[in-house]
């Protein structure tokens, strides 16, 4: 089911949490909303799942403007950062919660139930822990248990806030390939909020960046990190460094007052200048992690950190050492106008 | 004891239990088992015949029945007060929420004549129901009031710290699956306040067994209908018959011991079942 979103706002006193927000989520994709914590992309999925009420604009689901219903007549299957489960039922009574609480014309009988429920528990890959009690789980099973239990009432679009916030690094990882395996099973519309720009980039069809209540940028993972359209959006993604025209002039001449911006992983390093615009550079720090090595470098009398990515490959073909003077070069940058960032 | 102390990094253990030892023994083993001393001057056929005698049976039974009612009126609306307390906002709130422990600070011969004089047939509300041939004060259903503006703060007081730990997102959760109100609360709230109902209860209920000082002031105490044990108790000991006194005391004892362990079995049954 497609979702569309026009001209939403809402206000909580005198914070703005959303901003005239236009946004066309399509039938079956895997959206994430992505942005630093107070951005408003909880505050817009909760408007989604019907949780909150936008102070204007409209929401449609499928064409069909959905504002005056309340959560439980949406059909939309909502995932929490923390679980959320009733912890008073087994893992088994969870997932069936949503079925034994339909209107009793639509309610499935008990053997019906039985088998839903264990077909859900065997998608999530738990059935084995049916009798067991929520607190007995541990985060990671949580988590997909409360998906077992949102999907079992069918719905049209899944929600999920933080999914895996609360996680160790290693689950999260893991769990988040298992979501996208999922999601191209099931093809249920999804959103997902996030503020791991990782996450966001490996599970989502597309991302949607979010800033202070607007939205910064609409696109592929690819092309969010490879073409961010605001300096917002080529801070929050990925690592950058920034030159400012009055100090780098041959990097961004074109304009009067501009800032570059260039991946750590765009700069080139060599041990003789390789034209007129490279810069005369020290190496401060070498580190080493895992397939990369990061340099730091600083412009000679300057106190400001340039920070470079190198495969270790191609370090390793010409060695640094702290304190080698060296030059650089970048190989792609972007400029944007001082006034715009 | 060199078992127990292998598992506690916790100093003090031995200074703690033995405290705790004497504590109780002074304050509550030592007066009780005396009681026991006091009655064993009966002999157990002395012992059974003041038990068992028609008015005792009666008050006790008026003791105990006026007391459960008291309490479980206590439960339903203590769970109310406790919701509204801890899911709205409202102006003078803190007031509510002053207001409940009330009961426990008043005297309760001043809430006894208090509640006679509004509940009597000619009282502020009293009348109205006198109107509909309804007798409250000098009645068990005074009693039953009595009892229950002293156990209400109960309930309140158990239940507010545990439903503020029903986290709304638990409640959204259900109904994004599709529950009702009614559902949420039936399949959520309640199963999860529920232990906190019964230990509110049980207290309510002990309370009003051991109630005296409100009750006689509205029970009207005519006996075997709105007498109470603990009056029978005064009277036997106005008369110098401390034995019979402490005898009906035992008996008291005993009921009010099964019945609070009855609960207490209960309410750990029911917190288990949560997987807490």
């Amino acid at each position: 089911m497609s979702i569309t979103i026009q001209n939403l706002n809402k206000q909580f006193g005198t914070y703005k949490a959303l901003d005239n927000i236009n946004l066309e989520v399509n039938s079956g994709e895997l959206l994430a909303l992505l942005g630093p914590s107070g951005c408003g992309k909880t505050s817009l999925l909760r408007i989604i799942g019907g949780m909150e009420l936008a102070d204007s604009g409209s929401l449609l689901f499928h064409g069909e403007d959905i504002q005056q219903r309340d959560a439980r007549e949406r059909n939309v299957g909502f995932v929490f950062q923390h679980y959320a489960l009733f912890r008073h039922m087994t893992v088994f009574e969870n997932v069936a919660f949503g079925l034994r609480v339909k209107p009793k014309k639509e309610r499935h009988n008990e053997a019906e139930i039985k088998r839903r429920v264990h077909e859900l528990l065997n998608l999530v890959q738990l059935d084995f822990l049916a009798d067991r009690y929520p607190s007995q789980l541990s985060g990671g099973q949580r988590q997909r248990i409360a998906l077992a239990r949102a999907l079992a009432v069918e719905p049209k679009i899944l929600l999920l806030d933080e999914p895996f916030g609360a996680l160790d690094a290693q689950v999260r990882k893991e769990l988040r390939r298992w979501l996208r395996r999922l999601h191209n099973d099931l093809h249920i519309t999804s959103i997902f909020v996030t503020h791991d720009q990782e996450e966001a980039l490996e599970v989502a069809d597309r991302v949607v960046v979010m800033n202070k209540g607007k939205i910064e940028q609409v696109g592929t993972p690819d092309e969010v990190y490879a073409t961010p359209a605001t300096p917002f959006v080529y801070q929050f993604i990925g690592n950058v460094n920034l030159f400012h025209s009055r100090d780098h002039a041959p990097w961004s001449d074109e304009h009067g007052d501009a800032v570059a911006y260039v991946r750590p992983h765009d700069i080139d390093i060599s041990r003789v200048a390789q034209d007129e615009t490279a810069l005369a550079v020290e190496v401060k720090l070498v580190r080493a992690i895992g397939s990369i090595v990061r340099v730091e470098v600083a412009a000679d009398g300057s106190s400001e950190f340039i920070e470079i990515e190198l495969s270790r490959e191609r370090f390793d073909s010409s060695p640094l050492l702290e304190g080698d003077k060296v030059f650089i070069r970048p190989r792609q940058f972007r400029v944007f106008e001082a006034e715009a960032i | 004891m060199s078992r127990f102390k292998a598992h506690t990094v916790l100093p003090g253990f031995n200074l703690a239990l033995g405290f705790t030892v004497l504590y109780l023994s002074l304050i509550v083993l030592i007066p009780l088992s005396s009681l026991f001393f006091k009655t064993a001057e009966l002999g157990f056929g002395g012992f059974w015949d003041v038990v068992t005698s028609d008015r005792v049976v009666a008050s006790l039974r008026v003791t105990f029945v006026t007391s459960f009612i008291a309490a479980g009126i206590n439960a339903f609306f203590g769970i109310i007060v406790a919701w509204v307390l801890i899911r709205y906002t409202f102006p003078g709130k803190r007031i509510i929420d002053a207001l409940v422990d009330l009961p426990f600070a008043l005297p309760t011969a001043v809430a006894g004549i208090t509640l006679a004089t509004i509940y009597a047939p000619n009282g502020l509300i009293g009348q109205y129901f006198a109107a509909h041939d309804i007798k409250i004060a000098y009645t068990p259903i005074g009693i039953v009031v009595a009892l229950t503006f002293i156990g209400l703060p109960f309930v309140v007081r158990t239940v507010q710290p545990v439903l503020v730990d029903v986290e709304a997102e638990v409640e959204e959760a259900a109904a994004s699956l599709g529950a009702g109100r009614w559902d949420v609360f039936r399949r959520i709230i309640f199963p999860a306040i529920f232990p906190a109902v019964l230990a509110g209860f049980a207290m309510a209920l002990a309370r009003a067994i051991g109630e005296y000082g409100s009750v006689i002031f509205i029970a009207g105490n005519m006996p075997y209908i709105s007498e109470i044990a603990p009056l029978l108790i005064v009277a036997k000991l106005e008369q110098y018959d401390y034995a019979g006194a402490t005898a009906i005391a035992i008996a008291m004892l005993v009921i009010s011991f099964a019945l609070l362990l009855f609960i207490n079995g209960l309410q750990w049954w029911s917190s288990r079942k949560g997987g807490r």
